[in-house]
């Protein structure tokens, strides 16, 4: 038996840096560091913890959809122990929108070949979370998503998703996608070996043709959906910091007074 | 007039907030046609008629519970191609939850439409409605149309105030084929959360949230009662979530839930980037922390520079002399 795991990740803008839109609307990739998706660095943490608990010959493979940069993402994804990468990469994927996306990661997906796909359970940069349950439509394969615990057995991968009324089990056959949240387990560090490791390991890039798509399907132009503006949320005006010196609950009280909020 | 479809949350019947907001704002582009799912979806129409909805779709099966999201998909997807046929569609509006998103997300592929997430308001325009969403941690505002289709759009909680509109309500019943994909991932046990009484955190018009300074779980029983006395709901920042504080379902920022509250009050919380990617849009903010520097200072509408321990319950108590 063998199992091929597909993890899905993202190069995103630093969330701590100056984040900020391009004259076309999209996201500046320019003036801002990249960086892998924190959120998917748990997706990675997972591949290879289903991997290390497998009696299976498992193969983990990170994919992603970015500009060249976005190898970086792969690179940290591969010296934390992934097996191989593809980089999909093409100048006409430039203000592709999450339902394009999904096209193209589907693709490349399905031109891998998988049993389970793994996601975050959002990006950092947009944080739609709409992206493993897009895959999971186009791909015609059970969606176990949002899991804080999961494990794959015998062909069946089974999670626990906290919601905010219960916590559930959920059960489902491979192939399937999964997501999973920031409480899945701690995502490991790469090791230096890891990192010397990861240089020689296969990194594969593919284009549009490679995927059997066109231009016109994504992209800018083929978006589904258009931005019209975007501004910057005017500064706050300084708010009132008092000091405690013994009063400051009271104070407080006041002010949530005057606000009508007591 | 256009409908506008709005899918209903609702608790065995009780339908919650973020719906009705929904219908609010559902109104500004159409006439709304609720669609209720599972069990007790018949008694939610009182509620959606009293706030607007003219019809409202009901159906229930025990596939809603038994298998995650995709029935649900094919549920409001018949609810489409009902209400298209009669007449035309305008938007598909669902409420901004975890759960909502993906099934947002599964419709408007399978109806060939765009989407846009976590719209923070909605208006009308000359070409189809436009959203408002905040984004990059609050710090932008776009306006956004969907392009292709029928527009379906995620709103969040707290984006407008609720206003009745008595409408017709008339029940009818919708007719659901499942998909081969329904039942794919089965549901084999759920455990109900413990109600706390408190409100659900992204609903709540108050929000009291604690941080790494409240520095133990048993502390948190001061953000509790503080919380209480302003009917609020508690919220936690991830290093209070990751030192076991309090639940990860609680957790307040970029890697936890998204809160737009009336008023926002946070304790003990230093107010990094990841935080302040979750609780940016609230109307009015506080903040007590014995760091003067602290950037969530940079936010507060009123701040007190000091110690939780003395502020807290002495605010609490105030407040709760106050009410009287």
């Amino acid at each position: 038996m063998s199992l091929r795991i597909v993890v899905t990740v993202k190069y995103v803008p630093d969330a701590t840096g100056d984040r900020h839109f391009a004259d076309d609307l999209t996201v500046d990739r320019d003036d801002v560091d990249g960086l892998l998706s924190e959120l998917d660095e748990y997706a990675v943490e997972q591949a290879l913890q289903i991997s290390e608990n497998s009696d299976d010959d498992v193969e983990v493979t990170v994919l992603t959809v970015g500009p060249e940069d976005a190898k970086d993402a792969l690179r940290k994804a591969l010296s934390m122990g992934a097996d191989k990468a593809i980089h999909v990469e093409d100048d006409d994927l430039h203000g592709t929108d999450v339902i394009g996306t999904s096209l193209v990661l589907a693709k490349a997906i399905e031109k891998a070949g998988y049993d389970l796909v793994i996601s975050g359970l959002a990006s950092t940069d947009g944080t739609m979370g709409v992206v493993p349950a897009l895959l999971a439509e186009r791909l015609g394969v059970p969606q176990v998503t949002l899991l804080s615990e999961v494990s794959v057995e015998d062909g069946t991968v089974k999670g626990r998703r906290d919601g905010d009324a219960a916590s559930e089990q959920l059960e489902a056959s491979l192939p399937a996608v999964v997501s999973v949240t920031d409480q899945s387990g701690e995502a490991r560090y790469p090791s230096f070996k890891g990192i010397m490791a990861a240089k020689k390991k296969p990194v594969e890039s593919w284009d549009l043709s490679d995927l059997e798509l066109e231009a016109e399907e994504v992209g800018l132009e083929g978006a589904w959906t258009a931005v019209d503006s975007a501004s910057a949320r005017p500064a706050r005006t300084a708010g009132t910091i008092v000091k405690d010196e013994g009063e400051g609950g009271k104070q407080l009280a006041e002010f949530l007074a005057g606000q009508k909020f007591i | 007039m256009a409908e506008v479809l709005v899918y209903v949350d609702h608790v065995d019947g009780a339908v919650r907030k973020p719906t009705l907001e929904l219908l609010t704002l559902a109104r500004r582009i159409g006439e709304p046609v609720a669609v209720a799912l599972g069990a007790g979806a018949g008694d939610t129409a009182a509620a959606l008629a009293e706030h607007g909805a003219v019809k409202v779709l009901t159906h229930d099966a025990s596939e809603y519970a038994d298998y995650l999201v995709v029935p649900k998909v094919d549920a409001l997807q018949a609810a489409v191609e009902s209400v298209s046929a009669a007449g035309s569609l305008a938007a598909v509006l669902v409420p901004s939850s975890a759960e909502g998103k993906e099934i947002a997300a599964r419709l408007a592929l399978r109806i060939g439409s765009g989407i846009i997430t976590d719209a923070v308001d909605l208006e009308a325009g000359d070409e189809g409605p436009v959203a408002t969403q905040s984004v990059f941690a609050a710090s932008f505002t776009t306006k956004s149309r969907v392009s292709k289709g029928v527009p379906v759009v995620t709103v969040k909680p707290n984006s407008t105030a609720v206003e009745a509109a008595p409408a017709a309500g008339a029940v009818e019943s919708l007719a659901v084929t499942f998909s081969a994909q329904a039942t794919g991932t089965k549901v084999t046990g759920r455990t109900p959360r413990e109600s706390t009484g408190r409100p659900e955190l992204t609903e709540a018009a108050i929000v009291v949230s604690g941080g790494r300074g409240v520095n133990g779980a048993e502390n948190f029983a001061l953000i509790e009662s503080l919380a209480d006395s302003l009917g609020a709901a508690v919220g936690a920042s991830r290093a209070a979530v990751d030192a076991g504080w309090y639940p990860h379902t609680n957790q307040v920022g970029q890697t936890g839930k998204s809160v737009s509250p009336q008023l926002y009050i946070a304790n003990g919380i230093s107010g990094a980037i990841q935080h302040r990617a979750g609780m940016q849009t609230s109307k009015t903010i506080v903040a007590v922390n014995k760091d003067a520097e602290a950037p969530i200072f940079d936010l507060v509408d009123y701040g007190v520079v000091g110690d939780l321990f003395d502020v807290v319950p002495q605010l609490t108590e105030e407040i709760n002399t106050r009410k009287g």
